[in-house]
């Protein structure tokens, strides 16, 4: 083990869609990537997930989402997270239309992974998000 | 960081005014250990005010977290300020974890603001085991004494029962419940662990399921053998076993009224003070051992090295070797 301090983040699902599959592979990279994964799972809102990331003092937070509801709620992640005063980077996973990225990456989310995304550029997408926000 | 770093005793006053954010980064500090660590547990040390430490320990999957979320929600409701610790452990491959604790206490995450504030009145930390040999035993104590000093009560620590730290953690609590299962001869894997010599109170959760009635069967068999045998306690206190599901609340009320019992019991008897005691000299224990142990590192790399080599050579035996650190260290100090 090193001496780095060691990640951890907070992954979730925000709204209705059901689906965890890409939400557990996700967790399951990052275990492997050496991070400590908080996992909430599906169904969180923006305030569930703003308590999780300051009582555990996350580093990231990882959005999974598939329902195309990603354009109002990342932006709205990113500024409930800004709300609280935190300044956690937010990083959306899963299914974005190659249009949404760039606007995403303005409403301020850190990074954009698609679903063909290595398992090693995912667990390096979240220690870059970290390092800038640093 | 953005925002200005704010210093220790800052965080802390931050933290003791009700920002989760502040305890939450405090809490990472305990976690990592060190200097900061410490100067975290010297502030807390004279603001903590004796909250009850409820210690939660079973097999994975037995439905602890469900439980302790029922808990948390009634104590929310009943006007507590309850905090929860959750250890889960890391994988020794990689250091890594996936710690899903919260996905259970998923209701009270969020649950309501505490009457009069802005600001939901329970707070939940997942911790990882990590590597390190001890790491657990000291960052758990200095958790719970933030937490207490932050005004947390009760602290609730939930570990997974199956290595020796864990089981230690939870038994140095005031209240230890353990936590059962109907099905693959629980109560005896329970024995082998170590588990029944620490329980206060017994749960069997999955009440739901069948062979509920068995575990209870076999579990007081055990408490009769142990009983007959004198090793139950001296004060004249057999652990209750309370029946639960926690998935359909069912026995969540039952089981605190049952700890709650089991702290009365402890303060009429006059062992409360004697576990607080038990538990400051464990802690000390596992401080001073992990105190040693760095100075023996540092010998080894340092003053020592020297010493160290001519072992390596053959010059010396490995025992003059240690015999000669032994003296310097002592010589140090
Ligand atoms: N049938 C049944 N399942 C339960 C009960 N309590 C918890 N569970 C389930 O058991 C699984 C593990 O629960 P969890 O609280 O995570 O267990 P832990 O590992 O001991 O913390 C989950 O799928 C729960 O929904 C119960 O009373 N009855
Ligand atoms: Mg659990």
């Amino acid at each position: 083990m090193t001496d780095q301090p060691q990640l951890r983040v907070v992954l979730a699902k925000l709204g209705l869609d059901g689906h965890d599959r890409g939400i557990k592979v996700v967790a399951r990279i990052l275990r492997d990537a050496g991070m400590e994964v908080i996992y909430l799972g599906l169904r969180q809102t923006t305030a569930s997930i703003v308590a999780a990331a300051e009582q555990e003092d996350a580093d990231a937070i990882g959005l999974s989402m598939h329902n195309a509801g990603h354009m109002t709620l990342a932006p709205a992640m990113v500024a409930a997270i800004d709300e609280a005063e935190l300044d956690t980077p937010v990083i959306v996973g899963g299914i974005v239309p190659e249009q949404d990225i760039q606007p995403l990456l303005d409403a301020g989310v850190a990074a954009v992974l698609g679903p063909g995304a290595s398992a090693e550029e995912v667990a390096q997408t979240i220690r870059d998000a970290v390092a800038n926000a640093d | 960081m953005a925002k200005a770093k704010r210093s220790i005793p800052e965080l802390y006053e931050a933290a003791r005014g009700g920002e989760r954010r502040a305890l939450g980064r405090l809490l990472t500090l305990v976690e990592r250990g060190g200097p900061d660590a410490d100067a975290v547990s010297e502030l807390a040390h004279a603001d903590s005010d004796g909250a009850h430490i409820v210690g939660i320990t079973g097999a994975p999957g037995a439905g602890k977290s469900t439980l302790v979320g029922q808990l948390v929600t009634d104590l929310v409701e009943a006007g507590a300020k309850p905090a929860v610790l959750a250890v889960d452990p890391s994988s020794p491959l990689t250091g890594g974890a996936i710690l899903g604790d919260r996905i259970r206490m998923d209701d009270i995450a969020e649950h309501g603001p505490a009457p009069g504030t802005q600001r939901p009145s329970t707070f939940i930390r997942s911790m990882a085991t990590r590597g390190h040999s001890g790491g657990l035993a000291l960052a758990v104590p200095l958790a719970v004494r933030l937490f207490d000093a932050c005004g947390y009560d009760p602290v609730i620590v939930e570990t997974v029962g199956v290595g020796q730290v864990e089981v230690d953690v939870v038994g140095a609590a005031d209240t230890a419940v353990v936590v059962m299962t109907p099905g693959m001869g629980d109560a005896v894997q329970a024995n082998k662990a170590g588990l029944l010599e620490v329980a206060d109170v017994f749960v069997i959760n999955k009440a739901d399921r069948p062979g509920a009635n068995d575990v209870r069967r076999d579990l007081d068999l055990m408490l009769d053998l142990s009983h007959m045998t004198g090793q139950e306690s001296e004060h004249g206190y057999r652990p209750p076993i309370v029946m639960a599901s926690a998935l359909k609340g069912e026995g969540n009320v039952e089981v605190w009224k049952t700890v709650e019992d089991h702290r009365a019991h402890l303060r009429a008897t006059g062992q409360e003070t004697i576990r607080r005691q038990n538990r400051i000299r464990t802690e000390v224990r596992a401080r001073l051992a992990q105190a040693m142990s760095n100075a023996a590192e540092a010998a080894m790399d340092g003053e020592g090295a020297a010493q160290l080599h001519r072992a390596e050579t053959a010059e010396i035996s490995p025992n003059e070797a240690t015999n000669e650190l032994l003296r310097q260290l002592l010589r140090e100090s």
